[in-house]
C-alpha cells in the first residue's frame, strides 16, 4: 500500500538556551542531553528527528514529559522556530516561509487543540469556535454559521451563547475541538488534548474523535503520554525519548519489535492478546493446496507427507480459502475408491477460519479447541496463514519473559 | 585613598543641569510654548464647558454615571458631596480642578496605554522604561516644577504638565502588567490559528488586560488629584488655591475647605471609575 505523505520532517533540531551552535557541535561529538546541559546551560529540545506523516492517518507522538513531544508538534506550525532542519507540508518547506505565508498556512491548512483548552475567556462559545475564521477575515454571519456547524459536530450547539467558564472541562475541550474543526483544516494538531480530562470523559472524547475521523479523514497529529490512548486512536505511533524519535511504526509493529528498553518499558503491562491481531502473528508456513480439476487427493496427500505436515490448507486459484484437509481425511477418501475421488470430500468439519483483524483474545478459543492450526483470512477472504497452538503460546511467552526480565532488573 | 576624598564636590551636576536648562530656555522656549498649545486648547475647552453648563446639569450627569456604574449609595454620596462643595462656595474651583484632572488623565491615557502595551510585549522596552517611571514617581515635584515653569511659564498648563509627569506611571505600569498577565497559552492559541501580532493584541491581549488598564486609569486619576495643591503653587488654580492661600496666611479653615473638597472629588471619581472598570 503506498501512502501519500502529508508532513515530512527531516533532521529537525531544537535547542533552547544561550549557545545553540556550541550545543550542536557537542551533539555531533556524541555527548548526551545532560552532559551538554552541564557544559553550556543549553537544553536539547529535539534532536535529529526525521519521520513522515501520511494523509488521513492519526499519528501519535508519544513520550514522557520532557521527551520533546510538545516542542516537536509546535515546530510543525512554527509556534517554535526549529534550530535547524526542515518540515515539509504538502511538499512545501514551511521553515523557509515568510510571515505572510506562515500566517496563511496556519489559517488554511492546520489548526490546534490544546491541553489546557486555551479558550478565550472573554468570548462566547460561538465566538471561540469562530476564532480561526475571524482571524482569516471572514464576515460575522458566515463565520458564525460555520462555527455553529462545528459546534453541532461536537454536540454543543445549545451552548453557543454561553461563556467558556460555564462549561465543564470535557465540554470546554469539545469547544476547543470545534474551534479546530471550524476552519476545516487538512491537519489537526492535538497537544495532549485529552490529558486534562478525567478517564471516563477522555475515553468518550477519543471515541468522538474517531467518529469524526471516520466521517472526514483528516491528518491528525496527536501528542500523548498515555499508551492506552495512543493504542486506541493511533494508526501509527512515534516514540520520543530525550528529544530523539526512537521508533516509528504501527502499534503492533512497536509491540512486537520494540527498538530499545525505553520503548519496551512503555509497553510493560500491556496485555498482548488485546493489541496483537491474528493477522499480526499468523505465519504462512503451512502447506497450501490449490484446488484444480486435476488435483487428486492422492497428490495432496503426497505433498503433506513430503512436507511432514498433518494438515493442508485448500485454496482456489484466486487464493480464496476453501477448507482444511488432514492426512487422515485424505486417506479416508483414497481408501474408498468407490466414492468420487474429490478433495472437497476430505474437508474437515468444524473449521471456523478467523479474520486477520481479530485479536489474539478473540481467536484463543478456536486455536485451543482444535488440533489444526487456525486458518487466518484477510478482508477479501483470502488465505493469509495460520496460527498454531505453539505459535500462540510462543507469542505470549515472549512478552511474559520480557516482563520477567524487567522485574528482575528492578529488584536487582 | 584619593578616591574617597569627599570633602570637595568633584562632579558639578548642579552646574550642568543649570546650564542645560538655561540653554534650553534661551534657545527653545518658543518650541516649548508651541508644545503646550494642544494642552491649552483642550483645557480651555473643558473649562469653558464646565463653566457654561449649569451646576444642576453637572450634578445630574455625575448622578447618572454613579447610578449606572456604582449603585445607589455612591449616587447619594455623589449628589450630597457636590452640593456640599457648592454650598462651601468652591463650585468654580472644583470645576477648574475637574477640567485639569480630566485633561491630564486623557493625555496620560493617550500616551500611557500605548507605552504600557509596548512594554508588555517587549522585555527590553520595559527594562528601558522602568527607571524613567521610577524617577517620575519618586522625584519630588518641586524639583521639576522650576524647569517646567521656566520652559512653559506659570499657569494652568504648567500645572497640568507637572501633573502628567506624576500621574503617568501607574497607567503604564498597570497596562504593562495586564498584557503580561494574559495566559501565554491564549496568545499561543491565537497565533496557532493564524493571528497576526496586531490581531493578537486587539482580539486577545488588550481585551483581557482591560480590568488592569482600568485599574491603572483609576490610579492615574487619584495621582492627578493629589497633584492639585502642588499645581496651585505654580498658579494652576482650582481647589489647590484655597489650600495654598490658607497655608500662606495660616487660615486653617480655608485650607480645610479646599482639602475636604479635594478628598470628596477624589472619592467620587474613584468609586465611579472603579464601577466602570468592574462592568
Amino acid at each position: 500500500m503506498t501512502e501519500e505523505v502529508k508532513v515530512s520532517v527531516k533532521n529537525l533540531f531544537k535547542i533552547f538556551g544561550p549557545h545553540p551552535k556550541k550545543a550542536m557541535g557537542l551533539l555531533e561529538q556524541g555527548l548526551d542531553k545532560d552532559e551538554i546541559f552541564g557544559k553550556t546551560d543549553t537544553t536539547i529540545g529535539v534532536q535529529k528527528a526525521s519521520f513522515e506523516i501520511y494523509t488521513g492517518e492519526v499519528f501519535v507522538i508519544m513520550g514522557l514529559s520532557g521527551s520533546g513531544k510538545s516542542t516537536m508538534v509546535r515546530m510543525l506550525n512554527r509556534l517554535i522556530e526549529p534550530t535547524s532542519g526542515q518540515v515539509f507540508i504538502d511538499g512545501e518547506d514551511i521553515i523557509s516561509m515568510n510571515n505572510d505565508q506562515l500566517v496563511k498556512m496556519r489559517r488554511k491548512k492546520m489548526s490546534m487543540v490544546f491541553q489546557s483548552f486555551a479558550l478565550m475567556p472573554h468570548m462566547t462559545v460561538l465566538q471561540n469556535a469562530a476564532f480561526g475564521l475571524e482571524m482569516d477575515g471572514m464576515d460575522k454571519k458566515d463565520r458564525e454559521e460555520r462555527a455553529l456547524q462545528a459546534l453541532e459536530q461536537v454536540g454543543l450547539e445549545a451552548w453557543a451563547a454561553s461563556m467558556p467558564d460555564e462549561l465543564s472541562g470535557g465540554m470546554q475541550q469539545r469547544v476547543g475541538l470545534a474551534r479546530g474543526l471550524a476552519v476545516d483544516p487538512d491537519i489537526l494538531l492535538m497537544d495532549e488534548a485529552f490529558s486534562a480530562l478525567d478517564p471516563l470523559i477522555r475515553t468518550e472524547m477519543q471515541d468522538e474523535l474517531l467518529k469524526l475521523q471516520a466521517k472526514a479523514k483528516r491528518t491528525i497529529v496527536f501528542i500523548s503520554h498515555d499508551l492506552d490512548e495512543a493504542m486506541r486512536i493511533g494508526d501509527r505511533i512515534a516514540i520520543m525519548e530525550g528529544g530523539k524519535v526512537v521508533q516509528v511504526g504501527t502499534p503492533e509493529e512497536i509491540l512486537q519489535n520494540p527498538a530499545d528498553d525505553y520503548v519496551r518499558a512503555f509497553f510493560r503491562g500491556v496485555d498482548p492478546t488485546n493489541i496483537l491481531t491474528a493477522g499480526d502473528i499468523s505465519v504462512a508456513t503451512q502447506v497450501t493446496i490449490i484446488v484444480t480439476d486435476g488435483k487428486s487427493p492422492r497428490a495432496a496427500l503426497q505433498r503433506l507427507i513430503k512436507n511432514d505436515r498433518d494438515f493442508g490448507y485448500v485454496i482456489d486459484s484466486n487464493h480464496k480459502f476453501q477448507g482444511v484437509v488432514s492426512t487422515d481425511s485424505l486417506r479416508e477418501i483414497i481408501d474408498h475408491p468407490d466414492q468420487p475421488q474429490l478433495i472437497t470430500n476430505a474437508y474437515l468439519d468444524g473449521v471456523l477460519p478467523a479474520h486477520a483483524s481479530d485479536s489474539m483474545q478473540d481467536i484463543l478459543h478456536e486455536v485451543a479447541s482444535h488440533p489444526w492450526p487456525l486458518p487466518i483470512l484477510n478482508d477479501a477472504e483470502e488465505y493469509m496463514g495460520a496460527v498454531s497452538k505453539n505459535l500462540f503460546l510462543r507469542t505470549l511467552q515472549r512478552s511474559e519473559s520480557e516482563k520477567l526480565v524487567e522485574t528482575e532488573e528492578m529488584t536487582a | 585613598m584619593r578616591f574617597f576624598n569627599f570633602e570637595e564636590q568633584l562632579i558639578p551636576l548642579d552646574e550642568w543641569v543649570q546650564n542645560g536648562v538655561d540653554w534650553l530656555v534661551t534657545n527653545y522656549r518658543e518650541f516649548f510654548q508651541i508644545l503646550k498649545v494642544p494642552v491649552e486648547i483642550s483645557l480651555e475647552g473643558l473649562q469653558w464647558l464646565f463653566g457654561a453648563v449649569h451646576p444642576f446639569v453637572v450634578i445630574l450627569v455625575f448622578a447618572i454615571a454613579a447610578w449606572r456604574y456604582a449603585g445607589k449609595r455612591v449616587t447619594l454620596f455623589t449628589v450630597l458631596s457636590l452640593l456640599l462643595v457648592g454650598y462651601l462656595g468652591l463650585w468654580e474651583d472644583t470645576m477648574t480642578t475637574l477640567a485639569m484632572v480630566i485633561c491630564s488623565v486623557v493625555f496620560c491615557a493617550v500616551v500611557g496605554i500605548p507605552l504600557g502595551i509596548l512594554a508588555g510585549r517587549s522585555d527590553r522596552f520595559e527594562m528601558l522604561l522602568r527607571p524613567f517611571l521610577d524617577a517620575m514617581q519618586t522625584t519630588p515635584a518641586f524639583v521639576y516644577l522650576i524647569p517646567v515653569v521656566m520652559l512653559f511659564s506659570i499657569g494652568t498648563v504648567s500645572g497640568i504638565l507637572a501633573t502628567i509627569v506624576f500621574a503617568l506611571p501607574p497607567i503604564i505600569r498597570l497596562t504593562n502588567l495586564g498584557i503580561r498577565q494574559v495566559h501565554p497559552e491564549l496568545v499561543e492559541a491565537a497565533i496557532a490559528f493564524g493571528a497576526t501580532p496586531w490581531q493578537v493584541l486587539r482580539k486577545v491581549q488588550f481585551p483581557l488586560a482591560m480590568p488592569s488598564v482600568m485599574a491603572g486609569l483609576n490610579q492615574t486619576i487619584m495621582m492627578a488629584l493629589s497633584m492639585v495643591v502642588i499645581a496651585a503653587l505654580i498658579g494652576a488654580g482650582g481647589l489647590g488655591n484655597p489650600v495654598v492661600q490658607g497655608l500662606n496666611t495660616l487660615e486653617i479653615g480655608l485650607a480645610t475647605m479646599g482639602g475636604l473638597s479635594i478628598v470628596l472629588l477624589a472619592m467620587i471619581l474613584d468609586r465611579v471609575t472603579q464601577g466602570i472598570a468592574q462592568k
